[in-house]
């Protein structure tokens, strides 16, 4: 270590360190990306039965230029073109899982909530990130009376935050008593989400039935035009 | 140097890690983690636990090619080697513990810039020999994960009534909700330097008045 090192010497150290950290970085990623991947998935498909009650399958759909087709999107998740349409074990639509996002009090939150298309309800909601306060903005998913909330929610006119305690109509949302802009965001991220996607949802299942065993998604063969 | 003098040492150099020389009570460093993953006593574990994989490898390498890396360029190597290990840990959790990885968040990436780590490599690791090193990056993480632990248990119990999850208090108990947001990370940790220091003093006076008495 004494004296004065060659540039060569240095430049040579700095490249055998960056070649190595590389190398090992490669490894690593190689490895858990599979397992990260799955992680991912089962945390979406968890979210996607936990806010659709009684769906046991499901199968995305993703928007193209205004026309919905069954096949899942872009894998950026800050895309938002991909729903999910949940059914249950006799195949019947269970309603659709809608991801969306807002801006909360402290950050972006990402939530997800089941929409029932006949019955025009929301059906649950799951936050899947937000930085909301700890012990009061986190109680959006924390508190199950307001959770309560989104279990059988109309959706027309249009979703309305009010004071804790003071829901009377179908429409409306007891907010968290403390967290009421954490709570109203909530609702404005569904009523967004609602403004884009309910007027692409068809009437009816004109997916098919369910298929036997769960397919492999189509890769979609080409861009639409 | 005899095999017994050097595991005496080396224990010696795990042990001050801990208290002597504990790097948050007593060196006041990394301070960010400190401050920022401490409102449950699980993500002060985790953190630590973090800290100690980085720090234990970036040591064991740093010092077994301390003959190797010319001086001029031995920071940007020890970052080098010190982020490949956190990235390396970034997606071991991501993978292994997607719920830590996620309350964690940036603060994991973060460990790259913990003075703690880059400050044990330029004064230790680099002098000493491989055992001493690892034995050092052993007691420092082990005293910044005690550190932390201290005050994200005493921030979880006030501030959420729990600790490692577990409700302590009933459901009567108003948590102290300000304990978990960062103002009570700060006051909390004022608090627990106080205590700490408030103890060492106390040991330093007993110890001049030992010595004084003994001179009497």
């Amino acid at each position: 270590m004494s004296g004065e090192a060659s540039s060569a010497r240095m430049i040579a150290t700095l490249t055998v360190a960056g070649l190595a950290s590389g190398l090992l970085l490669v490894g690593v990623y190689e490895i858990t990306k599979p397992i990260i991947e799955a992680n991912n998935a089962a945390a979406l498909e968890r979210a996607v039965f936990q806010v659709l009650p009684g769906t046991t399958s499901m199968e995305p759909i993703v928007e193209r230029d205004g026309a919905l087709a069954i096949g899942s999107g872009s894998k950026d998740e800050e895309e938002l073109d991909t729903i999910y349409l949940g059914r249950d074990s006799a195949g019947t639509i269970t309603g659709y899982a809608i991801p969306w996002q807002g801006t909360g009090f402290q950050d972006v939150i990402k939530l997800i909530y089941g929409y029932h298309p006949a019955r025009g309800v929301v059906v649950g909601m799951e936050i899947l990130e937000s930085m909301e306060t700890p012990g009061l903005g986190d109680k959006i998913f924390k508190d199950a009376s307001f959770l309560a909330n989104f279990e059988a929610l109309a959706v027309e006119p249009t979703i309305v935050p009010v004071a804790n305690g003071a829901k009377t109509e179908p429409h409306q949302v007891d907010c968290i008593t403390g967290a009421t802009i954490s709570s109203k965001a909530v609702v404005k991220i569904i009523n967004g989400g609602n403004e884009h996607w309910l007027g692409l949802l068809p009437e009816g299942d004109p997916w098919g039935a369910r298929p036997e065993a769960p397919e492999p998604t189509p890769e979609p063969t080409e861009p639409t035009p | 140097m005899s095999d017994l003098n050097s595991s005496a040492r080396a224990y010696t150099e795990f042990a001050k890690g801990i208290w002597k020389e504990n790097p948050v009570f007593v060196q006041v460093l990394g301070m960010c983690p400190m401050l920022a993953v401490t409102n449950t006593a699980i993500n002060a574990v985790a953190m630590g636990a973090a800290t100690l994989f980085v720090l234990v490898g970036s040591s064991f390498l740093v010092s077994l090619l301390r003959n190797y890396i010319p001086k001029q360029v031995r920071i940007s190597t020890y970052i080098v080697i010190i982020a490949t290990f956190v990235t390396v840990i970034d997606y071991v959790l991501k993978a292994a513990a997607p719920e830590v990885h996620r309350d964690l968040g940036a603060f994991i990436a973060l460990i790259v810039v913990n003075c703690l780590i880059l400050g044990r490599q330029e004064a230790f690791a680099s002098r000493n020999t491989v055992k001493m090193a690892v034995a050092d990056a052993l007691g420092m993480s082990a005293g910044f994960a005690f550190a932390l632990l201290c005050l994200g248990g005493v921030r979880e119990i006030l501030g959420s009534g729990s600790l490692f999850g577990i409700s302590l208090f009933g459901p009567n108990f108003e948590p102290w909700v300000v304990m978990i947001l960062p103002p009570g990370g700060f006051i909390m940790l004022g608090l627990i330097l106080f205590f700490f220091s408030w103890l060492e003093q106390r040991a330093r006076d007993r110890r001049a008045r030992a010595a004084l008495e003994g001179g009497a």
